[in-house]
């Protein structure tokens, strides 16, 4: 392996037509002749349809076409799919494509409408009246636990789910026996609210039928399941049925969520009107339509020795799933696994109760309930240490796993329905790197400074798996394919740099796709950190298939031993030996017998060149045509990356404004493929992860409205709000999978808030147990002080 | 009501009829079929949208296109000259100032005016210059290195 470009900062491959306004995100698909959709959405948390009076549009010049629950046939007019069913979760529900009778959230879909353009198919929307029996909304998690209102009128106590999860400790007790009985105690109670992932692309469907063939362009992170969805709700077979991912302007998760009504109501359109339909997501239907996240409370009980080791920790967490279940209850599951971190504790009890409100459905945003549960396990640790007037840093270290203790089993059961055994890591080392690259032990707090910090570990690499297709053809060049999805990540990079590095080849001569059904069929998505691990080993499984393929005709043609072959940029030569050499082109030429010829190259492979044998038939038992390979990589369980990071922050004595002097991060998920990608991931990561902590939340009334549905009121970081990331690499590989990689996509929002509630606490002296912060919080907190 | 208008885009000489509530994002993307520039908001925040009305930053989601009538336009599509990808362009890719790409246009045209009215700028001057536009992927100390990298290229190069 010459071409050695894994773990190199390779520029990205992706860029060149990015840069140029080349790119092709969904709304920029679609001629002149392409309809526009646009939804009446309910402007009610909770109502019931009374009437739906459409008899004003009719006439509107562009209208194609009106539709409202009762004109959906068969599986469209059932309720969206529960993607994710639990056994906990025995009052899972999900929406219907558009609203029957009742409304549960402020922009919940009841009509659509197709038209001419997006301009007159929102005029035609203004005009269509229905009317509401206003019911009360169920808003906040408090008012949901009270329960005076229901959501769903079959849902007793708004409970969606509740589930207890038990670890006892080493001496067998739980962890109410071991609390009761520790030197230490302490109880509190934690809040954090709601965000959301909020891409600068919205969602987006585009749908084209051709009278047999369906073909759907979503702004998606998984267009296999998404076909699937739609040749489910649909009624087509799923050959008929192919799904694009195009470019994708970010996801951070909520675009893993599917199929969204309009996913499915598009397309129907496209084939009901046989024209090619169009749905492009606005701002405000982003905020009040698709999905938020974070919103929890935590009640947290711990005990623990003098050294500050936990013997025992209890945390009965409430989270917020808004008005459906769709994907059912993965963030909790997390946030209740996940909180162990870096440690190992004595026994542990978490138990959730997950309820449904009058608001926007909540799914996974990066991060996916981990930043909730750093939070409550790093605030859970700055306050034994400030008990106990110890070192935060030392207390941490007191708790860690140690290095020789992996794998390690925490004796719980991931999001993945597997165990949560931690494969490697280094956390001691992890935490001296980031004390030097902070300065932990020469700072000096002072009123109004202070530092803080965060450990996180996360389960990334989820499966069930992902599938690589790699061939080369005859001109040399390498197509590589895999089912998940890109939107942003650079996956068009990094696999190349896999495929390159895996079969010897020049990573110009190399191409990527991603999220194409008609290039790979089988696929899960990209979500939990999981694209470099599933795909990325997937692709350089298939390319050692492709390579061994490759050494075997080479072989042959060279009369060598492929155990002598090797391949340096594009051609398989014998070692040492350059001149005995054969071009990959050329293999792939001799890999698929022709009768046919198209140019001088492949005329080397026609029937009568004078290079078959008489002696077997042109394909070999067992072989098949062309220099193609297609593997999967199905995980045994997760792989754990890990992290530290620090940060020192100033308050202003005065106008209680926050500002973040310094944030530093170590970083570990294994080896590194592109470095230059790993810190742009963390970057982005913690750029949300400071949002979160400072200015982002949803603001929603009494009555169920969000107040700050637009970008002038959600207060998303701008450049000037944040600060310059300092970065250190820990490489830790995973033993689970060949490359030993793990996942870095979530890594950097993780431990934010609980970075810098820590920060803040250290500066002004008092707990910071709520986040996000606004100065005028802070300046409140003080007067209580 | 409709109009007829003309454009001066990227140097081309267009001519268009659009309604006259035609947001000039719209018209550029649907009308002229150039989609580089991205609609992020629609209320003029998130500066995806951004172009250069004859050459300096506009919202063209805040901008009707009859407003516009008989003016120059620069969009991402008209930044790289007949020698390939301008200064900006370059340095974005070599500081890996982009992800998924949907704010980049916005970004490189915001760049591109302030580097040619102030060709070295500080590093206030530069997170000043960007923070009109909302970048979801980055963290944008990538985009701030990259504004920097590209006045050095654009230094090295007159």
């Amino acid at each position: 392996m010459t071409t050695k470009l894994f773990g190199e900062p390779v520029q990205r491959r992706e860029d060149a037509r990015l840069l140029t306004g080349q790119g092709r995100y969904v709304d920029d698909l679609g001629g002149p002749g392409t309809l526009a959709v646009a939804f009446v959405r309910s402007p009610h948390a909770h109502a019931r349809i009374l009437d739906i009076d459409v008899s004003a549009v009719l006439d509107v010049e562009g209208l194609v076409a009106v539709y409202t629950w009762e004109d959906l046939p068969g599986q469209l007019a059932q309720p969206l799919p529960l993607l994710i069913p639990h056994p906990a979760l025995t009052h899972g529900r999900t929406a219907l494509a558009l609203a029957r009778d009742l409304v549960r959230h402020v922009g919940e879909p009841v009509v659509m409408v197709v038209a001419e353009d997006r301009y007159l198919a929102e005029d035609a929307c203004a005009l269509i009246n229905v009317d509401y029996e206003v019911l009360k909304a169920v808003v906040g998690i408090e008012e949901a636990v009270q329960s005076a209102q229901l959501v769903h009128e079959d849902v007793p106590g708004n409970v969606g789910a509740h589930l207890v999860q038990e670890v006892a400790a080493a001496d067998g007790r739980d962890a109410r026996q071991a609390i009761e009985s520790a030197p230490h105690t302490l109880a509190f109670r934690l809040d954090i609210e709601r965000s959301a992932s909020m891409p600068l692309e919205g969602r987006g469907v585009f749908a084209r039928w051709d009278g047999r063939d369906l073909r759907v362009y979503s702004s998606t992170q998984t267009s296999t399941s998404v076909r699937m969805a739609i040749a489910a709700k649909l009624e087509l077979p799923l050959t008929n049925v192919e799904v694009i991912a195009p470019d994708v302007g970010g996801g951070f998760g909520v675009k893993i969520v599917h199929p969204w009504p309009e996913e499915i109501l598009v397309p129907w359109a496209a084939m009901t009107l046989g024209r090619e339909v169009k749905w492009t997501e606005d701002r405000r239907e982003h905020f009040i339509s698709s999905a938020h996240e974070r919103g929890q409370v935590q009640h947290v009980k711990v005990g623990f020795d003098g050294e500050g080791r936990i013997q025992g920790l209890d945390v009965t967490i409430l989270h917020d799933h808004g008005a459906y279940t769709p994907y059912g209850i993965i963030v909790p599951i997390i946030t209740s696994t996940q909180l162990l971190g870096p440690y190992r504790i004595g026994a542990y009890r978490v138990e959730f109760s997950s309820v449904y409100t009058n608001t926007v459905q909540v799914t996974p945003y990066r991060g996916a309930g981990r930043p909730q549960a750093v939070f409550c396990m790093e605030r859970t640790m700055d306050k034994i240490a400030a008990a106990l007037g110890l070192d935060r840093a030392d207390v941490r270290a007191a708790n860690f796993i140690q290095p020789d203790q992996f794998p390690y089993d925490q004796g719980m059961i991931f999001q993945d329905g597997r165990p949560l055994i931690y494969d490697s890591g280094d956390y001691p080392e992890s935490l001296r790197l980031l004390k030097e690259l902070i300065g932990w032990d020469t700072f000096e707090r002072r009123p109004g400074l202070g530092i803080g910090i965060g450990c996180y570990v996360e389960g990334t690499g989820v499966g069930p798996y992902e599938g690589g297709h790699v061939q080369v053809t005859s001109d040399g060049r390498v197509h590589v394919s895999t089912g998940l999805t890109s939107q942003g990540q650079g996956h068009e990079t990094a696999f190349a740099q896999i495929a390159a590095t895996e079969l010897g080849v020049p990573i110009e001569r190399v191409s990527v796709v991603t999220g194409d059904t008609r290039r790979f069929g089988y696929a899960v998505g990209t979500f939990a950190s999981r694209a470099a691990v599933v795909s990325g080993n997937a692709i350089a499984l298939a390319c050692r298939k492709v390579r061994d393929k490759a050494l075997r005709i080479a072989a042959d043609a060279l009369e060598a031993d492929p155990r002598d072959l090797e391949i340096t940029e594009g051609v398989v030569h014998v070692t040492g030996s350059p001149t005995a050499s054969i071009p990959l082109s050329t293999v792939a030429v001799l890999s698929n017998p022709l009768r046919y010829s198209f140019d001088a190259e492949t005329a080397k492979a026609t029937q009568f060149a004078g290079t078959a044998s008489y002696d077997r038939p042109p394909i070999a038992e067992g072989e098949e045509p062309g220099l193609e390979g297609r593997d999967y990589y199905s995980p045994l369980r997760s792989t754990f990356a890990s992290g530290m990071h620090a940060a020192i922050v100033e308050t202003d004595p005065l106008t209680a404004e926050i500002r973040i002097l310094r944030y530093a991060v170590v970083h570990d998920c294994g080896r590194l493929i592109n470095p230059m990608i790993v810190e742009g991931q963390i970057h982005g990561g913690v750029a949300q992860g400071v949002g979160g902590a400072l200015y982002e939340r949803m603001v929603y009334d009494s009555h169920g409205q969000l107040l700050n549905a637009s970008f002038m009121d959600f207060l998303m970081p701008y450049a000037t709000e944040v600060p310059h990331i300092e970065t250190a690499h820990l490489e830790t590989p995973s033993p689970l999978n060949p490359l030993g990689v793990k996942g870095a996509g979530e890594a950097g929002v993780i431990p934010v808030s609980a970075v810098i509630a820590s920060a803040i606490e250290d500066a002004e002296g008092f707990p910071i147990d709520k986040m996000p912060i606004s100065p005028s919080e802070l300046f409140h907190l003080r007067g209580l002080g | 009501m409709e109009r007829e208008i003309t454009l001066v885009v990227n140097g081309v000489t267009r001519q268009v009829t659009v309604p006259v509530r035609r947001l000039l994002s719209d018209c550029l993307r649907h009308d002229l079929g150039l989609t580089g520039t991205h609609v992020g908001c629609e209320h003029g925040v998130c500066g995806c949208c951004t172009v250069l009305l004859d050459g300096d930053p506009v919202r063209s989601c805040l901008t009707f296109a009859v407003s516009v009538d008989g003016h120059s336009l620069t969009t991402v599509e008209g930044l790289a000259g007949p020698d390939g990808l301008s200064p900006v362009q370059r340095a974005f890719a070599e500081c890996h100032g982009l992800q998924c790409g949907f704010c980049t246009p916005g970004f490189l045209c915001t760049a591109t005016a302030l580097l040619r009215d102030n060709p070295t700028p500080t590093e206030d001057e530069v997170l000043e210059g960007v923070s009109g536009n909302l970048c979801r992927c980055t963290g944008y100390q990538n985009i701030v290195k990259a504004v920097h990298r590209a006045a050095e290229i654009m230094a090295e190069e007159s």
